[in-house]
């Protein structure tokens, strides 16, 4: 299986800036500035059928297409680390070992976009991964891949690290251009689309760590090649699989898209530990609707995903066994969601609290049978929240309610948990 | 009053952004490294450096999880609630870190060394369940493990005082 993302992995250190170069890095950058116009390198983005990686899937060329060229004043590039959904943790993965991946693929992006200010937005946490970061930008700065007339063309770049302090919101594209701009992180009403009006009210776009660090390669490679790196003929290229919960290797992994769940469970995720069974799983972040054993055949990937109920979104996935009780992980992660709720609108900062409220009494074993219409017509208003944050957060409820409707009618007929040892 | 070596630094931050309150994350956690959190004296400071009204700050210093507007010990240990360290114990760490702290999760010891506060993903959950102290990740925590680095920052806190 090839890799583009982490073939660079030395035992888990950080590839220095030597080795990058050593290896082939910002040959694709040179090519590009001698050899190609900003247009093209568009061209073979969307040729390549990369969709985004940071969990709406949306085609990175697509969005890059919206931006507007001719109005006045500079257009912006935001590269999204804010990477706060539970179960995901490819990105800091990614800049802990290979850091000049994202900043060449940037500099690809900001060239075909004609971008010459960027930003990189990283969480709390994430010392490591933005002190890598800097040093990359530093040294791709002197040797003149960054700054001003990039080897010797006419396009210059700056690259900045902003590091936040903390608030799943900062991630959603409209909080996180507030955020850089240092105002309160709320979402902000669409239309207008960050394309045309984002970043101090300018041509804006956001793209995921991952999505950037891809560039490189459609780029050297050219797209055909690079979306041939799929497992299937409609996926295109490989994904980051973040892993997590009840399996023996909880690592991140990236495998080429349109694997079967069943495959990355029991391949590389070396499959699960033992005395535990497979029960169920969050294919791909904390925002997303359960796979059950039924769903081991699914192709990761996007449209194959969402046929089967769920959303491919961040790649992270946790793994349940048979002992764990799906009301409980339910309340975990609408615990999160109701904390990590902005409270700029009414519906997702009244509504996740009483969801949260709700599956706390189930799970106590003081539910009634009307708790299940209450969680039921949840799921169906929050998603006329401001954002897609409540949705989101609804999404493990609708699972619950159509996947484990038997166990969570158990928790209130029975009135008690029945995976609690009592 | 911050010292005038910091006061110089943090304008040379706010010149070089795009407008000055783009650096307000910036001079918040600079000014709550100086004073331990951001007191009401560093907010006024900060609302000055950054020509917004201390309102204005209050507004994004409530918002953030890792600035803190109420006083902490000198080190603040979080440990991470989310469901993949869940999964995996991340309930009994907290619990067994709050009984060996003599304290409840959420608040601070009475000697003020150590506050403990129950936080959002790490962003580490393939080493759940997962902990940080200060700015510093630690992965594979289990209850005895995090005992242990908690009772190392006691210590460390006992040998500089004597
Ligand atoms: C509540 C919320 C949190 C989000 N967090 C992130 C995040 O941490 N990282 C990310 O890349 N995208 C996140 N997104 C998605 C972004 O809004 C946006 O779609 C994405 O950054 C676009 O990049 P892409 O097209 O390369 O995927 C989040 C969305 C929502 C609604």
């Amino acid at each position: 299986m090839e890799q583009i993302l982490l073939k660079h992995t030395h035992h888990g250190r950080c590839l220095s800036f030597e080795e990058y170069r050593f290896s082939g890095g910002f040959e694709a950058l040179a090519k590009a500035l001698k050899d190609m116009t900003p247009a093209e390198v568009q061209q073979d983005v969307i040729d390549s059928g990369l969709r985004g990686r940071g969990g709406a899937g949306f085609p990175t060329g697509k969005k890059w297409s919206f931006v507007p060229r001719d109005l006045p004043g500079p257009r912006y590039l935001i590269c999204n680390c804010d990477e706060m959904e539970p179960g995901t943790y490819k990105d800091r993965v990614l800049l802990e070992r290979n850091p000049h991946l994202l900043v060449e693929g940037m500099a690809l992006a900001c060239y075909a976009l004609e971008v010459h200010h960027a930003f990189i937005f990283v969480r709390y946490g994430y010392e490591q991964a933005a002190g890598n970061l800097r040093q990359s930008i530093a040294a791709a700065g002197r040797s003149g891949f960054l700054g001003d007339n990039i080897l010797g063309s006419d396009f210059s770049l700056e690259l900045d690290v902003h590091q936040s302090a903390g608030r799943y919101i900062c991630g959603e594209e409209t909080a996180l251009i507030n955020a850089l701009e240092g105002k309160r992180a709320n979402p902000r009403a669409k239309p207008p689309f960050p394309a045309i009006k984002g970043l101090w009210g300018q041509p804006t776009v956001v793209n995921n760590v991952e999505t950037l660090a891809n560039i490189p390669a459609i780029i050297t490679g050219g797209p055909l090649l690079w979306k041939n790196l799929a497992a299937t003929p409609e996926a295109a290229g490989t994904k980051l699989f973040c892993i997590s919960g009840h399996v023996v290797n909880t690592n991140c992994f990236e495998l080429p898209l349109g694997m079967t769940l069943g495959e990355i469970i029991d391949g590389p995720s070396g499959g699960m530990r033992s005395g535990s069974r497979f029960k169920a799983c969050i294919p791909g972040g904390a925002a997303t609707p359960y796979f059950t054993e039924a769903h081991l055949g699914v192709p990761m990937d996007f449209d194959p995903v969402a046929k089967a109920g769920s959303r491919l979104g961040t790649g992270g996935i946790v793994v349940f066994d048979q002992n764990t009780c799906m009301v409980a992980v339910t309340l975990n992660l609408i615990r999160f969601f109701a904390r990590e709720s902005c409270g700029w609108c009414t519906p997702c900062r009244e509504g996740l609290p009483f969801v949260r409220h709700t599956l706390e009494r189930i799970e106590a074993g003081r539910g009634e049978s009307n708790d299940i219409d209450i969680l039921r017509e949840h799921v169906h208003m929050l998603n006329y929240a401001f954002c897609a944050l409540a949705p989101g957060a609804m999404g493990p409820v609708e699972g619950l309610l159509r996947l484990f409707y038997d166990e969570l009618e158990a928790h209130i007929l029975e009135k008690k948990c029945p995976f609690k040892k009592q | 009053m911050i010292p005038e070596n910091l006061k110089a630094n943090l304008e040379q931050r706010i010149a070089a952004a795009i407008t000055h309150r783009e650096a307000a994350v910036d001079v918040m956690k600079e000014l709550q490294r100086h004073y331990g959190w951001l007191t009401d004296e560093a907010l006024e400071e900060a609302s000055q450096l950054l020509g917004l009204s201390p309102l204005q700050v209050e507004e994004l210093a409530t918002f953030y999880e890792m600035i803190y507007r109420r006083p902490v010990g000198r080190h603040v240990v979080h440990v991470c609630d989310s469901v993949s360290c869940w999964a995996l114990g991340g309930e009994t760490l907290l619990e067994s870190l709050a009984k060996l702290l003599e304290t409840e999760s959420g608040s601070t010891t009475a000697d003020g060394a150590v506050t403990l506060l129950p936080c959002s993903c790490l962003g580490n959950c393939g080493e759940a369940p997962c902990m940080m102290v200060g700015e510093k990740q630690y992965g594979r925590v289990t209850p005895e493990i995090g005992v242990q680095i908690v009772a190392a920052l006691r210590l460390r806190d006992g040998s500089t005082n004597s």
